[in-house]
């Protein structure tokens, strides 16, 4: 544990105060969404049924959107939708409607890509924020001054921009800049690869992305000619064929033993550096993962929500506490870097080795009630658990601990040997007060 | 009958240049690598200087690729950079990055500029927008089909530029994926084998499409994965002449400028053919055997996406 020093106002004993950050989250569907606002997210993204970029997530119908919108305004939390994609002749009719549509149920901003959705988008919905997609892969102040006399009150920046790049767009132009800040991450430049189109036929940049940077290569040299030996037979064989033959053998740049090329990149956190993030002024802190669990949600928002917040209430004696990152690894896909913020990631940030994809916990339970009498809860059962396991509990409002399942009990009093029935209300004892929407993990 | 389009390739010397004037390409472009990207060598503004001249002479057009993604550190020298191009009387300059067209307002600059933001300049509402903002061209995705291309030019208020012939790139990123890679093996090289730009040969193989070699290299710009196979439309050039499209491109990347020498001889026969009497023109099958004569047997020649549906 260390303090960080800060650098001193010029004047000191003169309190300064710093705005807080918007944390973002990302919400694969209605339940996700309340998972991450009641965790602590200042707002929420989402994928409509169109012009999204994760063509495979359980995507928000507009009625979704508008009880997604109700209950994120309870916590006077944000909606924004992702319309991300580089649209095609094909689905530029009904862009109208669509964001007509998205501005009716409330949703606040689109995070939008392609200018034919940003310009449709200022003149049909005025109302809704247009945030420009890290799509652009937008790394310079001036792109970003583009942006912002187009109209656009935010721009999400291309993951490869630095500290000192950032620092320096947010002196040059007055705009909201938005960075990712956890997650996974394109190794290319955003919107630059095609290789889904190449490999499969799927686009891309309209969602089909099937992550090909992350499979399995061999990288070879072009031989130089050389004399090789080629027996009669294959004479024979490659008769009319010699011209092409001409004893070039590739060289493979790799042993037997050594893993295979990939592009694969580890995954961005950025948790040790949030004095940095909110002091070089950055507006709304993004974190990736569209696809991922309630789990993963839950807990990577619960813990940026509390860096932040402590940070703010004091910057000066702020303190990186050793369990933030311990909670992060508990969801965590991949191994973990910092992308492009302090340095270009090198050999350290790509997945060479055989990866292991699954997060080390699981979701086991879900807080339904909490009697206080009596110190038992009702859980709703999200995964397999039983007596005798250890469980931990946590929550956004301090709930941590770890505990060993004692008895459980069904609805009617009857004891249970295990928790198998999906959804099953569950009544157990509990070590420590918890709160409504508290989650229980287990180890895997 | 239509206009006659141009036919453009990339040229990476003067050398280069004189070459596929004479094999009968109407406009080359050419630049730097600090501020154009994938281009087959480099020029600097002196030669550029050169190149115009020598291209005004044949009554060809040079255009200047400023096709990068820009970085702060590259903002200062832009306007000075685009004054020297608009001095040196280039007649276009392409351009991904909206900082390019910042510069070029800010210095009141009445240089020509073509939008090619490479695989995401996707359709013509779009193409409108930045011919708004002052793009006089569009260059056209090579992930779009037939259909989509030749659609859209009725709705285009600008020029639009299509690859016909040649390899894509594929995937672009700022990290040094080979030196990454060969770093992780623990080998230590010295130059020149820890060069891994253009002249290296390199390729990779997926796992499960062994026929496939994609060539890779390492540049200023980061790391670029190339397709395996080569774009041939030339059967079915007659559909883009008809189409009305401005601007026709030869990729000459990653080939000797024998190859894109006999490539450039076969289009200009194709197209002047064509023009000469569109109602008469026949594809000859022997204009694509000279052309798989001079191919890499390991690179198919293909259709590209014209003929691909693309699912999502």
């Amino acid at each position: 544990m260390q303090t960080r020093e800060r650098q001193r106002p010029k004047y000191t004993g003169k309190r300064y105060r710093l705005d807080k950050p918007e944390l973002l989250a990302p919400a694969g569907n209605l339940e996700k969404l309340k998972f991450a606002i009641h965790y602590g997210a200042d707002a929420v993204y989402i994928g409509g049924q169109k012009y999204g970029l994760r063509s495979n997530a359980d995507n928000f119908s507009f009625d979704e959107m508008r009880e997604g919108v109700q209950f994120a305004n309870q916590y006077g939390a944000k909606v924004f939708v992702a319309t991300n994609i580089y649209a095609h002749n094909e689905d530029i009719e009904g862009i109208e409607q669509y964001l007509r549509n998205l501005y009716d149920v409330g949703i606040s901003a689109i995070i939008a890509a392609d200018p034919i959705i940003i310009d449709t988008a200022r003149r049909v919905a005025p109302g809704l924020e247009v945030h420009l997609s890290t799509q652009q892969s937008t790394l310079n102040w001036q792109a970003v001054k583009f942006w912002k006399d187009e109209g656009l009150p935010r721009v999400v920046l291309g993951r490869e921009t630095s500290m000192e790049e950032i620092e320096e767009i947010k002196k040059q132009v007055d705009i909201e800049i938005e960075a990712f800040i956890h997650g996974a991450m394109c190794s290319s430049y955003s919107g630059r690869c095609v290789l889904s189109n190449h490999f499969t036929d799927r686009d891309s940049n309209r969602g089909g992305c099937c992550q090909s940077c992350r499979w399995k290569y061999d990288l070879f040299e072009e031989g130089h000619q050389e004399e090789v030996w080629v027996s009669e037979e294959e004479l024979a064989m490659e008769q009319g064929r010699q011209e092409n033959k001409t004893g070039i053998t590739p060289l493979p740049l790799f042993q037997e033993e050594d893993n295979p090329f990939t592009m694969g990149s580890k995954d961005l956190c950025m948790i040790n550096h949030i004095p940095d993030l909110i002091d070089v002024g950055i507006d709304s802190f993004k974190i990736e993962g569209r696809m991922k669990s309630i789990h993963y949600v839950a807990t990577v928002v619960n813990v940026y929500r509390q860096a932040i917040d402590s940070y703010i209430a004091d910057p000066e004696n702020y303190v990186l506490r050793p369990e933030w990152l311990e909670e992060i690894n508990k969801a965590a896909n991949r191994p973990l870097n910092t992308g492009f913020f302090y340095d270009a990631p090198d050999h350290e940030d790509h997945i060479y080795e055989p990866e292991e994809k699954a997060a080390p916990y699981d979701f086991a339970g879900l807080v339904m009630e909490y009697n206080e009498a009596d110190g038992t809860a009702v859980i709703q059962q999200r995964n397999h658990f039983k007596p005798g396991q250890q469980v931990e509990f946590f929550g956004p409002n301090g709930t941590f601990f770890k505990q060993t399942v004692g008895v459980l009990w069904d609805e009617e009093g009857n004891e249970l040997d295990a928790a198998r029935h999906p959804l099953q209300r569950i009544k157990m004892k509990v070590d420590q007060p918890v709160a409504y929407f508290d989650m229980m993990r287990k180890r895997k | 009958m239509g206009k006659k389009p141009e036919l453009l390739v990339p040229a990476g010397s003067l050398a280069e240049l004189e070459s596929y004037f004479e094999a009968g390409a109407d406009a080359a472009l050419i630049g730097e690598e600090k501020y154009g990207m994938r281009l087959p060598g480099s020029f600097t503004i002196t030669e550029i200087a050169d190149a115009v001249k020598l291209a005004h002479e044949r009554k060809a057009k040079i255009y200047v690729s400023m096709t990068n993604l820009i970085s702060n550190e590259l903002l200062e020298e832009l306007p000075l950079y685009l004054q020297q191009l608009e001095q040196a009387g280039v007649d276009g300059v392409q351009f991904g990055d909206p900082a390019v067209l910042q510069a070029v307002r800010s210095q009141n600059l009445t240089l020509k500029l073509h939008w090619n933001a490479e695989m995401t300049s996707t359709n013509y509402a779009t193409a409108n927008f930045w011919g708004s903002r002052g793009a006089s061209r569009v260059v056209l995705a090579r992930e779009l089909n037939m259909d989509e291309i030749t659609e859209m030019q009725p709705h285009l208020k600008l020029e639009s530029e299509v690859q016909i012939h040649g390899m894509t790139n594929i995937y672009h990123s700022k990290r040094r994926l080979v030196d990454s890679y060969i770093t992780h093996q623990g080998k230590v090289l010295q130059q020149p084998e820890r060069e891994f730009g253009k002249s290296r040969g390199l390729y990779l193989i997926e796992a499960e499409r062994p026929e496939e070699k994609f060539p890779i290299y390492e540049d200023g710009n980061g790391t670029h994965i190339m397709s395996s196979d080569d774009i041939c439309i030339l059967e079915d050039l007659h559909l883009l002449m008809a189409a009305g499209l401005d601007s026709f491109k030869i990729e000459t990347l990653l080939k000797d400028v024998s190859y894109n020498t006999v490539v450039i001889r076969v289009y200009r026969r194709a197209i002047d053919s064509y023009f000469n009497d569109p109602g008469e023109y026949e594809f000859d099958e022997s204009w694509q055997d000279e052309i798989r004569e001079v191919q890499d047997p390991d690179r198919e020649l293909s259709f590209g996406f014209f003929y691909k549906e693309q699912v999502y």
